[in-house]
């Protein structure tokens, strides 16, 4: 099966700076794939930089293909089809990023408009049944009110009715939750499931919530400094972490059961993009640095099971752990 | 929204109240208006005759008590001077200063906003520093040097445009290049100040992320919002189309209402100074007031909050 959406070697630089290393990454049509990391780590980079928003200082190399088509570098005409009708985002502050001078009626008919090309009283229908459907109560009324008269989950609420508008195939959620409180979280997650399960949507979910990815998503990639350092379906990655960071970042999490232990911390910090060492980005946090670590980095490699990791030394990570594990 | 437009009304009177107050205790203060009018060598008893025509040597309460009654009713008082009333020699003025504040203003927003906005739009280009070094320029330079050097450019050296007078429209241009070129690098930062902070805001990514074309996010998303700091200052320059052309009404020997102030002040011609500071802060307050109306009509959440005040 080809896939809905396949990136390579996909890199950005600020002013120079270089922030996403090659960046390889598939998905398939209506899979749910976690993207997971630090801040900074490059999970919103990569996909603003795959649709072409990223403001105009940034460099852009590498291939994004959606459907066997190039979209990176097309033509703004052709960009514009995709956002939005093919591909849908939304982002991680609900409350600002709808317009506040517009009523909520104005910014969802005009992706309407845009994408499905309806107009007059279908547009307005259209706009009612979407707002029911991501359970704004009072749809009809609601429509001519501003941004700033809804709470901050039915803003999320409302960017969901907007990104399903165009009827994509893949919405990029970014940190969707994060700016909302915990009870609305599980509520915008529910949302987002159920859609996805009437439209067979794709979805990606960028997180830095370990436990949110676990939970929704098919398959995780784990970012670290610019690159996916491991890849793997979610229920492997979770119960068995093979790159160090990825390790690190799970054994950050408490267990839910079994006895109480002391949370690991990944010593040391992420390292500045200005000043990224030579070899593997990870290699002065890690335990089990070795020469090779320092001489280049790590290429993605499959190990199995659908596993990729970025380590040359996944095997013996891996068995340190089990190691420790047993003991 | 009744109350919340209720108290402004009430504060702008209060304004005017205040600008006429300061205005009679300057006024009175710096200077006696019989010796300046009848001279330094008007004979004791003339000079006191004056004085008690005009009510000059009541007590300095009495006088305000009693100028603030009479333009309560109405009644600006008569120029000392030639004993017309003060607002027709005000009124017959105005006509002549509007000649050069409404082309001057045209001026201002047809180049200062597009100007700040293409300059927003294309950020570090070569246009954009065109642009901001010309503002600064514009926005430095005071209106007297910039006329000067407007007319030993205009009409001295080149002798293609008049350098003062009101005979033709030829002689109004270079009055209002004067006003115009400074209130355009005015509008102009502003404008490219505020574009810039729109263009940075979220709910700019979200319309491109949306599919909505370049132009159209920027004529329906950008704008709208950066409209709203732009409204502020273009306010204030509508507040000085009647006394906003002091100086370059001097240097252009305009007839117009700039120096028709300058020689009442000169003169401490009372009834006229004042009746011009009344009309100026009754206009500057009107187009504050407009501004606020316009800023309910602009951006939803004031009108909230207006609602609830």
């Amino acid at each position: 099966m080809s896939p809905l959406v396949s990136i390579e070697g996909l890199s950005v630089a600020f002013n120079g700076v270089p922030v996403l290393h090659g960046v390889d990454l598939t998905l398939q049509t209506g899979e749910a794939i976690g993207l997971v990391g630090e801040s900074g780590s490059g999970k919103s980079v990569t996909w603003l930089a795959a649709l072409g928003l990223l403001p105009r200082h940034a460099r852009v190399a590498g291939s994004v293909r959606l459907d066997g088509r190039e979209i990176l570098g097309a033509p703004q005409a052709s960009l514009d089809q995709v956002r939005g009708g093919r591909v849908a985002m939304i982002f991680q502050d609900p409350a600002s990023a709808l317009n506040p001078v517009l009523t909520i009626r104005r910014q969802l008919c005009e992706t309407l408009a845009l994408h499905r090309g309806l107009s007059g009283d279908a547009v307005k229908a259209e706009a009612k049944r979407l707002l029911d459907l991501v359970g704004i109560p009072d749809a009809e009324r609601r429509l001519s009110a501003y941004p700033h008269e809804f709470s901050g989950g039915q803003v999320q609420r409302i960017m969901i009715a907007m990104a399903l508008a165009g009827q994509p195939d893949l919405l990029v959620a970014d940190e969707p939750t994060t700016a909302l409180d915990a009870t609305i979280q599980a509520q915008i997650l529910e949302l987002l499931s159920q859609v996805r399960r009437e439209t067979g949507m794709a979805m990606v979910l960028i997180s830095h919530d370990l436990g949110v990815v676990a939970e929704n998503c098919d398959r995780v990639a784990v970012m670290y400094a610019g690159r996916i350092v491991e890849q793997a379906p979610s229920a492997h990655l979770f119960a068995d972490p093979w790159h160090p960071y990825a390790q690190g970042l799970i054994g950050a999490l408490p267990p839910l059961d079994g006895p109480r232990r002391r949370l690991t911390a990944i010593p040391g910090t992420v390292p500045d993009p200005q000043k990224m060492p030579g070899g593997c980005s990870f290699a002065p946090r890690c335990g089990l640095v070795e020469q090779a670590c320092l001489r280049a980095a790590p290429r993605l490699a499959p190990l199995g099971d659908g596993r990729t990791v970025a380590c040359v030394n996944a095997e013996a990570s891996r068995k340190a752990l089990l190691g420790i594990a047993a003991e | 929204m009744v109350r919340f437009f209720a108290i402004r009304i009430f504060r702008a009177l209060l304004t005017i109240v205040l600008v006429v107050t300061f205005a009679f205790v300057v006024l009175r203060l710096s200077g006696d208006p019989a010796l300046m009018i009848m001279g330094p060598e008007a004979p004791p008893e003339v000079i006191a005759a004056f004085r008690k025509a005009w009510g000059l040597d009541d007590p300095i309460w009495m006088q305000y008590v009693d100028y603030f009654g009479a333009i309560a009713k109405g009644e600006l008082g008569r120029s000392m001077r030639d004993g017309r009333p003060a607002i027709a020699l005000v009124l017959e003025r105005i006509p002549a200063t509007l000649m050069l504040t409404l082309p001057a203003l045209v001026f201002k927003v047809g180049i200062g906003i597009p100007g700040g906005i293409y300059a927003a739009l294309h950020r570090g280009s070569a246009i954009d520093r065109v642009v901001m070094i010309t503002a600064v320029a514009g926005f430095t330079v005071p209106g007297f040097v910039l006329a000067l050097v407007l007319v030993l450019v205009f009409a001295v050296q080149l002798g293609w445009l008049p350098s003062g007078g009101q005979e033709s429209w030829r002689h109004a241009i270079l009055p209002v290049a004067t006003l115009g070129l400074g209130g355009a690098a005015v509008l102009a930062r502003f404008t490219r100040s505020a574009m810039l902070e729109v263009l940075g805001q979220p709910y700019i990514r979200t319309a491109s992320a949306k599919g909505v074309p370049w132009r159209m996010v920027v004529t329906s998303h950008a704008l709208p919002n950066a409209a709203i700091p732009t409204v502020t200052i273009l306010g204030f320059m509508v507040g000085t189309l009647i006394a906003g052309a002091v100086v370059v009404e001097s240097v252009f020997a305009w007839p117009g209402v700039g120096r028709l102030l300058v020689v009442a002040v000169a003169n401490r011609d009372l009834a006229v100074v004042q009746c011009i500071l009344l009309l100026v802060a009754m206009t500057m307050v009107s187009s504050n007031l407009i501004v606020d109306f316009l800023y309910g009509f602009l951006d939803p959440r004031l009108r909230a909050k207006g609602a609830q005040a």
